[in-house]
């Protein structure tokens, strides 16, 4: 594991080994709190906070710590990040801090965190630790969002509600309505919803995958089907 | 030239899916004229436009899936599951209701899982809880029945459908929401007070029940289901309704009588509960799905929030159903009760 280029590690975090689609990590935040794109934006944050804040701490003990004690001081690390960001919440955001409610301290048993200090942290010098936390934090910051954006139109027919409890009062009138006159569909900001567009997420990356194998697999000579002579003298038709 | 070789049993019945389905289509009607008589043309409205959403999402999803169109159209599931959400709506819902019904119906609840056959939930039962919690609104209020109000035309129904903004819908509760929301008055009183109650059930109602119960029973006379899963969910619902029925005290929970002809009984006990794809198949298993299904109809009727309990009570038997299989399995010749060779 010495060698791994950044490029592979945010291919990773984004994409290919993505914590909230691939893996499916962290599954309880990412269904209870994307009712909204403000909710999905501040538990995001507060992830990658700990994600990045671990994974340094993690990797800067790795050494020290001896195996049989690591999950133990892992998951004291994490505990500990969690509560900083919780209290930060509390001074900057208050609101929203109480609509994300117990998920926040929840951060603790996300296994994304201990996932990551476990496979990734613990095993690799500094840089690359950080840089892991943010990415993967950011992958999985970046699903919520979406889900969040996609749960929030279907629900209530506009975007960006709210956002004043992050940003403070500037960011009031943020909101788009997208569509006027809507109907409310009710279901999509209930935990179905979550369910059902989280599985639609998983399936358009399926049939992405599928396209670009497809694709490569088409530039890739193919092998002649059936038994061929080998030895012949000139071409026969 | 070769033999064929069949294995036993060799005599076969005629019926093959899309007959099945058209039995059961013909067998809604006598209930949806009765509906048609006491509520007006909603009913029929919502059929027919749902029937068309459903041809339209069938062919949507089999395209997207690669599947000949003509061989999955023609068994007619889709028209069954569109008749049956039509009639669960209340008379006189918007289109976009039915569309979203359809939709979840089709394309969620039936292709996702791989069409007709793989369904673990009864498609049209889903349609129906995806609006009932998406939009409480409309589809907890219901047309008045025939003598309780004016009823509308053709036009207005078609009206009340396609150009919903324009059409002023008049709504009542259902005799089953206001026997839950009573608190104060003796049942007695209350069947005085409210012009929606009839001899038994509901005005309407009573006889759609009788109405659903004849093509039920004209379906078992054609085989098209055995008896066991809805007589075991009208024995239990009858039961529970004569534990919980003091007499008509203002917290009584209706007579058995009551809850046999009010609401879906009649319907969800013959053409909801006898789905042969999402139910239990054995026996015995037939038997305990339908019991089961009856209890929860009343414990959620009398005892939860929404005004109707079969569609939750469905879907919920529908995910214990493969469990109930495993318990059910009858013993096959030549094995012994747990399952090892003898």
């Amino acid at each position: 594991m010495a060698q791994t280029s950044y490029k592979e590690l945010s291919l990773n975090g984004l994409w290919k080994n993505n914590p909230a689609i691939v893996q499916l990590l962290g599954l309880c935040p990412l269904l209870a709190v994307t009712g909204s794109v403000v909710n999905a934006i501040g538990l995001g944050l507060a992830t990658t906070l700990v994600l990045v804040t671990s994974n340094t701490c993690v990797s800067i003990i790795r050494n020290i710590v001896s195996d049989a004690v690591r999950l133990p001081a892992f998951v004291m690390i994490i505990a500990s990040a969690v509560t900083c960001i919780e209290l930060l919440m509390q001074a900057f955001a208050y609101e929203l801090y109480q609509i994300l409610g117990i998920f926040l301290p929840l951060i603790t048993t996300n296994c994304v965190i201990l996932g990551r200090a476990e496979s990734f942290a613990c095993k690799n010098s500094l840089a690359p630790s950080v840089y892991d936390g943010l990415i993967m934090g950011v992958g999985f910051g970046a699903v919520l969002v979406l889900l969040g954006a996609l749960r929030e139109l279907a629900g209530t027919g506009a975007l960006f509600a709210d956002m004043d409890l992050l940003f403070g009062p500037a960011a009031a009138d943020w909101k788009i309505v997208v569509f006027d006159d809507y109907q409310s569909f009710l279901l999509a900001i209930l935990p179905p919803g979550a369910f059902l567009f989280t599985g639609l997420m998983i399936a358009v990356k399926n049939i992405i995958d599928g396209r670009i194998q497809a694709r490569r697999d088409a530039v890739k000579a193919k092998p002649v089907k059936g038994a061929k002579r080998v030895r012949v003298t000139g071409t026969i038709s | 030239m070769s033999l064929m070789r069949i294995t036993s049993p060799h005599t076969h019945g005629p019926a093959r899916t899309s007959k099945v389905m058209q039995q059961v289509l013909l067998a809604t009607l006598p209930g949806l004229l009765v509906l048609t008589h006491f509520f007006g043309f909603g009913t029929l409205v919502n059929v027919l436009w749902a029937a068309v959403l459903a041809i339209a999402f069938e062919a949507l999803a089999l395209t997207l899936r690669k599947r000949p169109l003509g061989f999955y159209l023609s068994d007619c599931s889709a028209l069954v599951t569109a008749v049956l959400l039509g009639i669960a709506l209340p008379p006189y819902s918007p289109w976009w209701l039915i569309a979203v019904g359809m939709a979840s119906a089709i394309l969620l609840a039936k292709h996702l899982y791989g069409g007709l056959g793989y369904n673990p939930f009864n498609p049209a039962m889903v349609g129906y809880v995806v609006l009932l919690i998406s939009f409480p609104v409309q589809m907890t209020s219901w047309a008045p029945p025939r003598g309780a109000g004016e009823l509308p035309g053709l036009l207005e129904a078609l009206q009340a459908c396609f150009v919903p903004a324009s059409y002023d819908a008049v709504t009542m509760a259902t005799p089953l929401d206001l026997l839950k929301q009573n608190n104060s008055l003796l049942v007695e009183d209350l069947w005085q007070a409210n012009p929606q109650f009839g001899r038994w059930g509901g005005v309407g109602w009573e006889w759609a029940n009788i109405a659903f119960l004849g093509g039920g029973l004209w379906l078992l006379y054609q085989r098209v289901f055995t008896w066991h899963a809805p007589v075991a969910m009208l024995a239990t619902l009858t039961v529970m309704a004569a534990l919980f029925y003091d007499g008509g005290s203002s917290a009584s929970g209706g007579s058995p009588l009551f809850h046999l002809l009010s609401g879906a009984t009649m319907f969800g006990a013959f053409f909801i509960v006898t789905d042969p794809v999402s139910s239990a198949v054995s026996v015995r298993g037939r038997l305990v799905y339908g019991a089961l299904i009856g209890v929860l109809i009343y414990l959620i009727r009398v005892f939860g929030n929404y005004p109707d309990a079969v569609a939750f009570a469905v879907l919920i038997m529908n995910l214990a159903a493969p469990f109930i299989d495993q318990y059910t399995q009858p013993r096959t010749y030549g094995h012994t009760r747990h399952g090892g060779g003898s």
